[in-house]
């Protein structure tokens, strides 16, 4: 067991972990964060997405010693204290960007990390940034809308409601 | 996962005395390793990681040649070498998904030689040298066959240098469960010659297509290779596709590959 430490939506924290304890445990297990899915555990659907420095990664295939020093976010640090939805959480309500939820908050991490390098994407660039985020519910057009409204681009022309 | 003692030195050489343990494991990004380890395919005793070693870091270009450290992340060349070699951040840009290039490295993805990876093929094509913590090793020694290479165990990819081509152009046609290349090919054309590389389709790795180099290097034109076909000898059947469709598909993309190349 070894010592970490990093830095959780803001927050200063640490834990004992083993060499083979992946960050998406630490998240949920350690530190009772249990926004963050585990969707497959074998790196294809995303659930698990959250940033580190700032990048987008999946956190069942990371290793939580990796982590250790970094600046990690999570669903839970987007909205704000008093429960206000971030603007891309009230755009996947407002669009009906979900179903069962499952894969919401790899999509909404995975979604914040386009916006932040590319405020006004494209319909094909938000489709090519979700490749490795897998729904099985809404066949994605309305993620993609949600998205593209988060991004304040006008969502008429997109695909199906 | 099996148990095993993790480490994470700051210097190849640290690195380098860390691997000599029976059994140790250096781990890149570890988007394949760590999904091997969890399916138990692999039982390091320790894995060594690489990403904290700033010496592997980054991507310079100097005269014609572009280096790439070995635990640069694919997003990173995607980024960092748009200017310098296109063709190369685009194959960069284009693997995985964007989870998966902000942890998948050069080195990693060299020293695993996954013969669906796209990697493998720019570096032959390229005509790159492998550099390691000992030597450095021509791109044409180094790919051995599927998941071979000519490292020793142990041994570091410590960095990638690329002579940049005048033109080239790298085509995947994507499995699209996996994003791994069902076919890649990787065209470059240099003042001495045209190499192309296939990835995906060889049982035996990446390879390169010498009859349509040759016939590259006297017209760079797509009409060049229209009447050439690959052997579907020795190529991989498996439920995505037959040997005879995935020879089909080198001699497509290598013409795509050339007419967007210019």
């Amino acid at each position: 067991m070894a010592k970490i430490s990093m830095k959780v939506n803001g927050r200063d924290v640490s834990g004992e972990v083993e060499g083979r304890t992946l960050l998406v445990q630490f998240l949920r297990d350690q530190l009772g964060l249990t926004g963050t899915h585990v969707g497959c555990d074998t790196s294809q659907c995303g659930a698990c997405t959250v940033q580190v420095d700032g990048k987008q990664v999946k956190s069942c295939t990371m290793f939580a010693a990796e982590a250790e020093g970094a600046e990690v976010s999570t669903i839970e640090g987007e909205a704000a204290q008093d429960g206000t939805l971030s603007a891309i959480q009230a755009a996947f309500q407002e669009h009906h960007g979900l179903q069962c939820g499952f894969c919401t908050p790899g999509m909404v991490m995975a979604a914040k990390s386009l916006l932040e390098v590319n405020p006004k994407p494209t319909e094909a660039e938000v489709r090519h940034h979700l490749e490795g985020n897998i729904c099985r519910c809404t066949g994605y057009h309305n993620i993609v809308k949600a998205i593209m409204a988060a991004s304040g681009q006008d969502v008429g022309a997109i695909a199906a409601e | 996962m099996y148990a095993f003692d993790f480490e994470k030195p700051t210097s190849v050489a640290d690195a380098v005395v860390a691997l000599k343990d029976e059994d140790a494991l250096a781990l890149g990004g570890g988007q394949t390793l760590i999904p091997t380890l969890k399916q138990r395919l692999a039982s390091p005793s320790k894995l060594v990681s690489l990403m904290g070693i700033a010496e592997m870091q980054g991507v310079s270009a100097d005269g014609g040649t572009l280096t790439i450290g070995g635990g640069t992340k694919h997003a990173v060349v995607a980024a960092e070498a748009a200017s310098a070699y296109p063709a190369l951040a685009a194959l960069a840009g284009g693997i995985g998904d964007p989870a998966v290039r902000n942890r998948g490295t050069i080195g990693g993805s060299l020293a695993n030689n996954d013969p669906a990876a796209c990697y493998p093929s720019a570096a032959l094509a390229s005509g790159a040298t492998i550099v390691t913590d000992k030597r450095e090793i021509a791109a044409d020694d180094y790919f051995q066959g599927m998941f071979t290479t000519a490292l020793d165990e142990g041994e570091i990819v410590t960095a990638v240098k690329f002579p940049i081509p005048e033109a080239a152009n790298y085509q995947k046609f994507e499995q699209p469960a996996s994003r791994f290349a069902l076919v890649g090919v990787f065209v470059a054309k240099y003042a001495d010659g045209v190499r192309v590389a296939v990835t995906g389709a060889s049982e035996e790795g990446v390879f390169r297509w010498t009859e349509a180099e040759e016939a590259l290097s006297g017209n760079f034109s797509p009409d060049a290779v229209a009447g050439l076909a690959a052997s579907a000898d020795g190529m991989i059947t498996d439920l995505h596709g037959s040997g005879a469709y995935r020879a089909h598909l080198i001699g497509v993309l290598t013409k795509r590959a050339v007419a967007a190349a210019g």
